[in-house]
Order: structure tokens, then sequence, then C-alpha cells
């Protein structure tokens, strides 16, 4: 016989897991744009007419 | 979440849904992609050249997930693929085809905004051609599928070139042009002692479709252009000493393997009536092992020679 208990605690457990997955992934994606920006920014910045 | 239905034996963890991007693959894709990107020669910004390769990377991943959701049915009755996570049940496989979907959309998009829209553009050319024309279609059609669907894998580096340059001209061609050529001797060693496991699958391998035999003699032949292709670069103004040095050492001991092979009976059966025919077989098997193996690490010296010689800054060979 299984034991329902331990079953919703690793579907729980496994579920937190790709949570943080998914986070860490869209903040990645998120910092990976900004970084993006500024670096494509920069070179425009500095060619800029005053 | 769709994991909790019945018939799902395990709820899925994260890294089902990395396995689902196939990270060997994805490893090859970087690194050839990663040689196109320096071998062009252009000087490029340190994070776009970073972006670049992760969108490279992320879009092979999403073709992974695509095809791993389209051939469930197959990865099942195949020894090799039967613990993938969809066949055994660990994702399911509308998540799989979810996570290709939104990552295919997500490299190219950033590809286009960070690099530019040439290298975005071929980016999403190779994922719609791996998971549509080669998953969907070649694949469970014709016994020439890997040497059409082989131009899929062989694209990284000409999306590479263009990443860095916004350009693609013959020499990033000529990188793709080995990987295409590549491909047909490389996973027709493999499948010569895998071709029971396709023939369950119902997959037209070439050793299922033609037989051992004529499978053998295309391999040699495919060899036979391979070897001098992957010379040339050394004369387009790609490759330096070191490069033409390694790809005629690494051409003749291909030659050499393709050679033994075609001689061999791998992929054959056994005869019954001859005591000697199965030692004939299991030995021949190792002859397509060894093909197979070598051509891994052919491939990868070609592309790693190049890249050290473009770091490194040696000059390519000049002819006149």
């Amino acid at each position: 016989m299984s034991d329902p208990k331990r079953e919703t605690e690793v579907d729980a457990k496994a579920r937190r897991g790709r949570n943080v997955a998914l986070a860490l992934g869209l903040v990645l994606f998120v910092a990976l744009v900004f970084v993006v920006t500024i670096v494509r920014l920069g070179g425009n910045v500095a060619l800029r007419p005053l | 979440m769709l994991e909790a239905q019945s018939g799902v034996r395990a709820p899925a963890r994260w890294q089902d849904f990395v396995q689902l991007l196939k990270p060997r693959v994805m490893s090859l894709v970087v690194f050839t992609g990663l040689t196109g990107l320096v071998a062009s020669g252009q000087p490029i910004h340190p994070v776009l050249a970073a972006v670049a390769i992760l969108c490279i990377a992320v879009g092979a991943g999403a073709s992974g997930a695509l095809n791993m959701w389209y051939d469930a049915d197959i990865d099942a009755k195949m020894r090799r693929t039967r613990g993938r996570p969809v066949p055994a049940g660990r994702v399911q496989g509308a998540d799989a085809a979810g996570l290709g979907v939104v990552l295919s959309l997500f490299s190219v998009m950033l590809m286009g905004m960070a690099l530019n829209w040439l290298a975005a553009g071929l980016l999403a050319f190779t994922i719609v051609f791996y998971a549509v024309v080669y998953t969907m279609w070649l694949k469970r059609s014709t016994a020439q599928n890997i040497v059409i669907g082989g131009l899929a894998g062989a694209l990284p580096p000409v999306i590479g070139w263009a990443a860095a340059t916004g350009e693609a001209p013959l020499n990033a061609w000529l990188l793709c042009a080995i990987i295409f050529i590549w491909t047909p001797p490389h996973f027709w060693a493999l499948s010569l002692y895998t071709s029971e496991d396709y023939a369950r699958a119902g997959v037209p391998m070439m050793p299922v479709v033609s037989g051992a035999a004529s499978t053998r003699r295309q391999i040699l032949a495919y060899s036979l252009i391979l070897a001098p292709l992957g010379v040339l670069p050394a004369f387009t103004g790609l490759g330096g000493v070191a490069y033409l040095s390694v790809s005629v050492g690494g051409g003749l001991v291909l030659l050499l393997l393709a050679a033994r092979l075609f001689r061999s009976r791998a992929g054959e059966s056994a005869d019954p009536r001859n005591d000697d025919g199965l030692y004939d077989v299991r030995a021949a098997a190792k002859d397509a092992r060894n093909l197979f193996a070598f051509s891994i690490l052919y491939l990868t010296l070609l592309f790693a020679t190049l890249l050290v010689e473009h770091v490194v800054g040696l000059p390519p060979m000049e002819l006149f």
C-alpha cells in the first residue's frame, strides 16, 4: 500500500523545485535583457551628438 | 498540474525538463556555434558573444524538447531512449511541447534584439527544420532522414558567424558543409549496431531499409567526400598550418576506419550454419563502433583546432 501523505510531500517538493527553476530562469532572462540593453546603448550614447 | 493526472508515475522534477533539452547535443552545438563566431574574425563584445551562444544553445534545447514531445511513441520502443522523461511518464507531452515553443520564441527574439535578425532568422529556420521537417516528416518517411535532417545540426557555425558579422559568407557555409557531410557516416556507423532498435520502432534508418552492405558502402562514399572537404578550410583563408596537419591526419584515419568497416560484416546477422559467423559479426560491430567513436573525435579536433588558431591568433595559410 502506498502512503498518500508521503506522495503529497514528494509532489510538493517536485513542484517547489520546478517553481524555483522557473523563477531563476525568468530572473536570468530579465537580467540578460537589461545587460544587453546597457551594452548596446553604451556605444550609441558615446556616439550621440552633443 | 497536468503531472498530477493519472498515468504519470512520478512528479516531474526540474531536472526532467533539463533532460528534455538534450544537454549533450546542446554542448556540441554550442561548440560549433562558438567556432563559427570566433572564426569570423569580427571583434564582438563578450556579453553579446555570450548571449549569441546562449541563444544557439537554448534554440537547440527547444528543438530537442519538441523532438521528445513528438517522438515519444518511437522513443518508448527503443532501449536507448525509453528512459526519456516523456515516454517514461515523468513529463506530459503537452508540457514538453510548451517548453519547446516558449524557449524557441525566447531564443529567436533575444538573438534578433541583441545581435541581428539574420542570425535570428537562421536560428528560427534551424529550429523549424529540426522539429518539423526532420522530426515530423523525414524521420518516419525516408532512409535519407538523417542526411537531409543533418542540415539542422550543421547550421550553428553559420548562426555564430552571422551573429558576429551580420553576414553568412562562403567560409561559414564551408563549416556547415563539413558537419553536413560528417553526419551520415557518423549516424549510420551507430545505426549499424543498433538497427534492431530502429526496426522495432519502425524508423526507416538506412541499415533497416537498404541493408548493412549498402550502408557500409555509403559510409565509405561519404567518408571519401568528407576527408578532402575537412582539409578545404586550410585553403580558403580559414585554417592555418595546425589545421592542415590535423585535418589531413584525421581524414586519413577516418578513411582507414571507413575502409575497414566497408570490408567487415557489421550490421549483418550471423549465419547459423557457420560457427565462425557469429564471431565475424561481433568483430565487425567493433569496426562500426570504432568509426562512430572516431567520427566524434575527428569533428571535435577540426573545430577545436580552428577555434584555438583564431583565439591564439595564428595566421591562416598563405597560398600565394
